[in-house]
């Protein structure tokens, strides 16, 4: 049973993946939000056309395979880029940077997530505090950066785990486009040493690892942001 | 854009999505069967059966599904000469079984997990109403358990639908000519990225958004009993209106 895990020195590749992967996943994370917050301040905004177009981004994507919007992004994006440069005239070759892409990818999916969890965040804080930080002549930037942000987080935060544990899981599909991230890392490895169930295995336990730990760290974070709250 | 190019590749992606929508609801059919019986032992008291299936449903939800897909369609190589003597490996040799069986193993866990929810919702009133009436064992989750638990995960489990129906475009990797697969190899020979990517979009989106109306239509069948009476003016309101539709 041991020599299943046996790697023929080819251990390191796992680890190298690993950290790309979580390099991946939390970069993703950090665009996620920053979109989750643009679509949610769309969502509830007053303008039609923020709306329409807050709508049909999480529609959208809630519609299509991760994996299919990822190789839209991927080959279409520089297709695209190219096809706007020939109509104008210039004549360009764009090469995607995989782990840009893949980013830019895994962060565009998970901020459609990220919006129906802010929105929920912004209408769990009561409407009269916004107000009263207006009425005593807090503008809306600080009334939002002051009063609304810090509370946001803290009806966020489960929502944004549960994104968190789906988005690092979602970072196995970059592997398509040729990311070096832990599931590529246990193919090319699995390729020079016939062991794919060993390297497949054991990146599998990563991931199960990563999951775990993220678990015991939403439960802290969560209990150091709810430190204030009274419990019944 | 190129019009003609998308009316050219629909009757080879509508066979791609043919395969994709025949993985999802053998995947689905199966997953179910199995997924109730786990969602029991997971809530028994005895450590030698939750245990276990605890493990297995963290392993599923845990792990990436292209993990798991290539952990049974080419890990098994690694056992070749035992899955040869008993006779297995015509099976797994499959790409087709691998990503079913895969796809089938991940939803009972997802599902499994979604039950057991449900099971623990169940309010205990009424079980304790079903005892009290003389039911017990297999009679009490069959006529009032298992009823009120699959009605109370059905909006979590049309989400697991849609997930697994999404899925299914990892089976493309391992060569299987779903809708995904399909729509790759006619991008790697004609380079229409985009018309054919947007084009089997499209169908994901129509037929995602189908999943969901068809889910929503069965809630609102099954739950009839919980919604408030119409009240007179709604109901004159709407009879007045289907009279104006008549016309």
């Amino acid at each position: 049973m041991l020599s299943v895990f046996d790697l023929q020195g080819y251990g390191w590749m796992l680890w190298a993946g690993l950290k790309v992967t979580l390099m991946v996943g939390v970069c993703s994370l950090v665009l996620a939000i920053i979109m989750g917050l643009l679509g949610a301040w769309g969502k509830l905004s007053r303008s039609k056309a923020a709306i329409v177009a807050a709508n049909t981004y999480t529609t959208v994507i809630r519609g299509v395979p991760e994996l299919l919007l990822l190789l839209i992004i991927f080959y279409g994006t520089p297709t695209l880029v190219q096809n706007v440069a020939a109509n104008l005239g210039y004549d360009i070759l764009l090469d995607f940077n995989p782990f840009i892409a893949g980013v830019l990818t895994l962060g565009f999916i998970y901020g459609a997530f990220a919006t129906e969890v802010f929105r929920g965040a912004f209408l769990a804080v009561p409407k009269g505090q916004t107000e009263a930080a207006r009425a005593i002549g807090m503008s809306p930037m600080l009334a939002f950066r002051r009063i609304l942000l810090p509370q946001i987080w803290r009806y966020a935060l489960p929502g944004l785990g549960n994104v968190w544990m789906v988005l690092i899981k979602a970072t196995a599909l970059v592997s398509v486009i040729q990311l070096d991230e832990l599931m590529r890392m246990a193919f090319i490895a699995m390729g020079a040493t016939k062991l794919p169930f060993s390297f497949f295995f054991i990146a599998a336990l990563m991931y199960l690892g990563i999951t775990i730990v993220s678990m015991l760290g939403q439960q802290r974070i969560e209990a150091w942001a709810n430190r204030g709250v009274r419990r019944a | 854009m190129d019009v003609q190019i998308i009316i050219d590749s629909i009757p080879q992606l509508l066979g791609g999505l043919q395969l994709t929508i025949q993985i999802t609801v053998i995947a689905l059919l199966i997953g179910f069967v199995c997924a109730i019986p786990l969602a029991l032992m997971r809530v028994s008291k005895n450590p030698f059966i939750w245990m276990p299936v605890y493990g297995y449903i963290f392993f599923f939800r845990g792990t990436p599904l292209l993990v798991q897909i290539f952990l049974i369609y080419y890990g098994v190589g690694q056992f070749r000469e035992f899955f040869q003597d008993i006779g297995l490996w015509t099976f797994f040799r499959e790409a087709y079984f691998c990503a079913v069986l895969t796809l089938t193993l991940n939803t009972a866990a997802y599902s499994a997990e979604l039950f057991r929810g449900g099971i623990q919702g169940v309010p205990h009133g009424e079980v304790e109403a079903a005892r009290a009436a003389g039911m017990s064992g297999w009679l009490l989750y069959r006529r009032i358990i298992l009823p009120k638990a699959l009605r109370l995960t059905l909006p979590a489990y049309s989400n697991e639908v849609v997930f697994l129906f999404q899925s299914t475009s990892l089976v493309s990797i391992i060569t299987l000519m779903d809708l995904t697969g399909v729509a790759r190899v006619i991008v790697a020979r004609s380079f229409d990225v985009y018309e054919i990517y947007i084009t089997a979009g499209i169908l994901y989106l129509v037929i995602t958004y189908g999943i969901l109306w068809g889910f929503k239509a069965v809630e609102h069948r099954v739950s009839g009993h919980l919604r408030e009476r119409p009240s007179a003016e709604a109901a004159a309101g709407q009879l007045a209106s289907e009279t104006a539709a008549m016309r």
